[in-house]
């Protein structure tokens, strides 16, 4: 019988590593995903996860150690967030190409400098490019969800890539919800053991991670692009098998109140669940306007994003980060994911929500109608942005 | 009948050759010899965690291998935490039933850059939690793979590149890190130097911080004749002579106590060692009398230690 | 070799199936000096087998030894240290 309990965030994507049965954490503490850590230690402490819990000295080693976990054929398990995913940058390169499916929950952080320990998506979007499947939580129900789908595709033979689980720090990880626990034997049914064929072991002498010459290396990158790409079926699939066992269906691209809608807003994260009261609000009144929210980050769903925004006249993405030089990164990938497409909408960027700062019903009224109004006329400015003094 | 192993008095080395053959190590390479020794120590029940060097670069070029042995590289300065997550992996898998009971050592090995300097953290935190494993340290006193620049295990006065020999220099002006005593400073439970030209020591070390329980650490001097500048027939010559003279002293810490594995009545001259390699061509009388001074007052320093803690 | 492969032939994570796949490598070519073994003064110690950093000298007839010709890069460290001078390094030829 699946219960209802309340539970912050970051206890339910500890929740799902246990019902999963990781085998090895390794993870260093770093404010907002603390809570992770320090809840899967509680559970080994007291039997409830029969789990190697390697208490690293640094975000750098808690990768490192998640590599050599996997490479045995252990189901493995970390979190971070901010600075520690930046700490830990080469080492997550290192886990997608040599095809190891840890899964990591990353308690999104703004970046220092300034210090922050307060959530924005700059942490998130400093690993675009690093081959991860990324998904983007909205609330806490997902945060449980798509940790245990993680460890299903991650896993599955035809994909061996680790994934990302996106949540926004302290607006999610430190928020309590509630949460559908399902059965343990629900969850069985839906995860297998990891059976990993390639796993070191002195019966069958392998070696992991030789270096690559120029007389290969690209071929060894476009293997891992196309291996990524194809990734799509499973991830489909396992959103599929998942909803099919446990109601809950998930997709690439979440629509919010799209149909004939002609502005859409684009928005990733929980700030999505506020945005959407302002579109239901617009809606009552009469506006042909919707919402799209980006679930999967990476591999970029191409094909479910256009088919959204089919039909709209604009477009406005509402970025958490700046890409500096640049201007918001979802924005810049958007807009180049549009280019090609007849007819396609105007799309328009506004940034807010640095460093924990938070928005509030208001704001995203503005980011609309501020959008709607940069969609006709143009902006002077050398960026839009909302909620930031002066 | 094909030999299985070589016989040196009562003992037997097995022929087995987990470094293959035509490895890419330079000619003459100190540090080839050093891991097929302690290759032949560990045996075929081992998983390996190399740091990236000139070990892991001489062996692994896409789509070959030279490793007869199940083996893993990441990155620089992550050997340590590597093992760290293979030796848990294999412990957790154990205990759930997932995998057989087996007994396999968990090896991990960096060069010294890769130990000393920027893979020292990985290491102490590897050490601190006690993981059972042995880390071996290559040491050819610099970032030899990389165009033998200074690490801080490179000696006083040696000339590397990035801390040359010039006009106003006298190549490396620090001491070289004491890698062993930090190592021991840890508490863990075995702690040792060899050089192969001392290849049973060597053997008997490895073998001896393999099995034991917890984490140790054997500190190989892995002489060089690409970066010390040395003829390439000498290596097995000079890596004695380090150890004659007192630079690189045979010695063990087990739980804390000491034993000295070669303690000649008189130590030879620091020349003999120093004149064999081009860098420290560059040397005054006055350098190397100072560089002498040094060397007896670390090799005094440790027979202190052995005195004061003995086994 | 390795650039006649295709980026469908990469392995997943590029791992290298094949233990001791390299030893095709005939470092012989590097030397240019190869060792003389010489079976009348040998004592069978086994001091070359054992110093070889390539792995290079190998058990041969009657417990002697023979340098493989295929891997030596002729460094010389086996006639340094033979201690009967059974070893003796001499110019490769031109081939």
């Amino acid at each position: 019988m699946s219960k209802r309990v309340a539970l912050e965030a970051s206890h339910a994507a500890a929740e799902a590593a246990r019902m999963a049965d990781v085998d090895v954490i390794s993870a260093y503490p770093i404010t907002p995903q603390t809570h992770i850590p320090e809840r899967l230690a509680e559970m080994v402490a007291d039997g409830e996860l029969s789990a190697a819990y390697i208490p690293v000295e640094s975000e750098h080693s808690a990768m490192s150690a998640c590599l050599g976990a996997a490479a045995v054929g252990a189901r493995t398990f970390t979190a971070t967030a901010g600075q520690g995913l930046e700490l830990m940058h080469e080492v997550v390169y290192i886990a997608s190409s040599m095809r190891y499916p840890v899964v990591m929950t990353v308690c999104n952080r703004a970046l220092s400098a300034p210090l922050s320990v307060w959530g924005d998506h700059s942490d998130a979007m400093a690993v675009r490019d690093i081959g991860w499947i990324q998904v983007f939580c909205q609330n806490n129900q997902e945060a449980f969800d798509l940790t245990l789908w993680a460890f299903r595709v991650g896993e599955d033979p035809n994909v061996l890539l680790p994934v990302m689980v996106h949540l926004d720090g302290f607006t999610l990880t430190h928020v309590t919800e509630p949460v559908i626990l399902p059965e343990q034997s629900e969850v069985d049914s839906f995860l297998p053991r990891f059976q990993y064929s390639f796993a070191l072991n002195p019966d069958k002498p392998m070696t992991h991670g030789a270096f690559g010459p120029p007389e290969i290396y690209s071929e060894t990158k476009l293997a891992q692009e196309v291996a990524f790409r194809n990734s799509r079926e499973i991830i489909l699939q396992g959103w599929k098998e998942f909803g099919d066992i446990f109601g809950r269906y998930y997709h690439p691209v979440e629509e919010y109140r799209t149909e004939n809608a002609e502005t859409l807003l684009l928005t990733m994260g929980s700030f999505t669940e506020t945005a959407k009261i302002v579109i239901d609000e617009k809606r009552d009144k009469g506006e042909a306007i919707g919402l799209i929210s980006l679930r999967l980050w990476r591999p970029f769903p191409f094909e479910e994003f256009r088919r959204t925004v089919k039909g709209a006249k604009i477009l406005i993405v509402f970025d958490r980060c700046i890409s500096f030089g640049m201007g918001g990164p979802v924005f810049s990938e958007v807009r180049s994911a549009l280019y090609d497409e007849e007819p396609r909408p105007k799309v328009v960027g506004i940034i807010g929500g640095l460093g924990g700062r938070d928005m509030s019903e208001e704001d995203f009224e503005y980011v609309i109608d501020r959008g709607m109004e940069i969609a006709e006329k143009g902006s002077e400015r050398m960026l839009e942005t909302v909620g930031i003094r002066g | 009948m094909e030999t299985t192993a070589v016989r040196f008095g009562k003992k037997l080395v097995t022929t087995r050759e987990f470094l293959a053959e035509g490895h890419n190590f330079c000619t003459g390479c100190g540090e080839a010899l050093a891991i097929r020794l302690a290759m032949k120590a560990l045996g075929e029940n081992v998983i390996m965690a190399m740091a990236t060097g000139c070990d892991e670069v001489c062996t692994t070029p896409l789509p070959y291998t030279s490793w007869r042995v199940p083996w893993l590289h990441t990155l620089f300065e992550n050997a340590a935490a590597e093992i760290s997550g293979v030796e848990a992996g294999l412990k957790i898998l154990a205990k759930k039933g997932r995998m057989p009971e087996r007994e396999i050592i968990c090896v991990a090995m960096g060069g010294d850059g890769a130990t000393s300097d920027i893979g020292i953290q990985a290491l102490s935190g590897a050490f601190e939690r006690g993981h059972d494993f042995i880390y071996i340290c290559l040491d050819n006193e610099a970032y030899m793979n990389t165009g033998i620049q200074r690490s801080s295990s490179t000696p006083y006065g040696a000339s590397t590149t990035t801390a040359p020999a010039g006009k106003f220099s006298i190549g490396q002006i620090t001491r070289k890190k004491n890698m062993v005593a930090i190592a021991a400073a840890h508490g863990i439970p075995y702690v040792a130097t060899a050089c192969p030209s001392y290849r049973f020591d060597l053997m008997k070390k490895v073998k001896k911080g393999a099995e034991l329980k917890g984490p140790a650490y054997v500190h190989i001097l892995s002489p060089c004749p690409t970066g010390w500048r040395h003829s390439s027939n000498l290596t097995i010559d000079i890596g004695q002579l380090a150890v004659q003279t007192g630079i690189f002293p045979l010695y063990e810490i087990e739980n804390g106590r000491y034993r000295l594995n070669a303690d000649p009545p008189e130590l030879k001259p620091i020349e003999e060692y120093l004149k064999l390699q081009g860098r420290y061509r560059h040397l005054t009388d006055e350098q190397i009398e100072s560089i002498q001074q040094m060397v007896n007052e670390d090799y005094a320093k440790l027979k202190e230690k052995v005195a004061a803690f003995p086994m | 070799m390795a650039d006649k492969l295709t980026w469908k032939d990469m392995e997943v994570g590029n791992i290298v199936k094949e233990a001791g796949s390299a030893s095709f490598r005939k470092t012989g070519d590097w030397r240019t000096e190869r060792p003389i073994l010489d079976n009348e003064k040998c004592i069978k110690c086994a001091l070359c087998w054992i110093y070889c950093p390539d792995a290079a000298i190998k058990p041969g007839e009657d417990g002697y030894y023979e340098a493989d010709l295929y891997y030596c890069k002729g460094c010389g460290i086996c006639a340094s240290i033979c201690p009967v001078g059974a070893i003796s390094m001499t110019e490769e030829e031109e081939k």
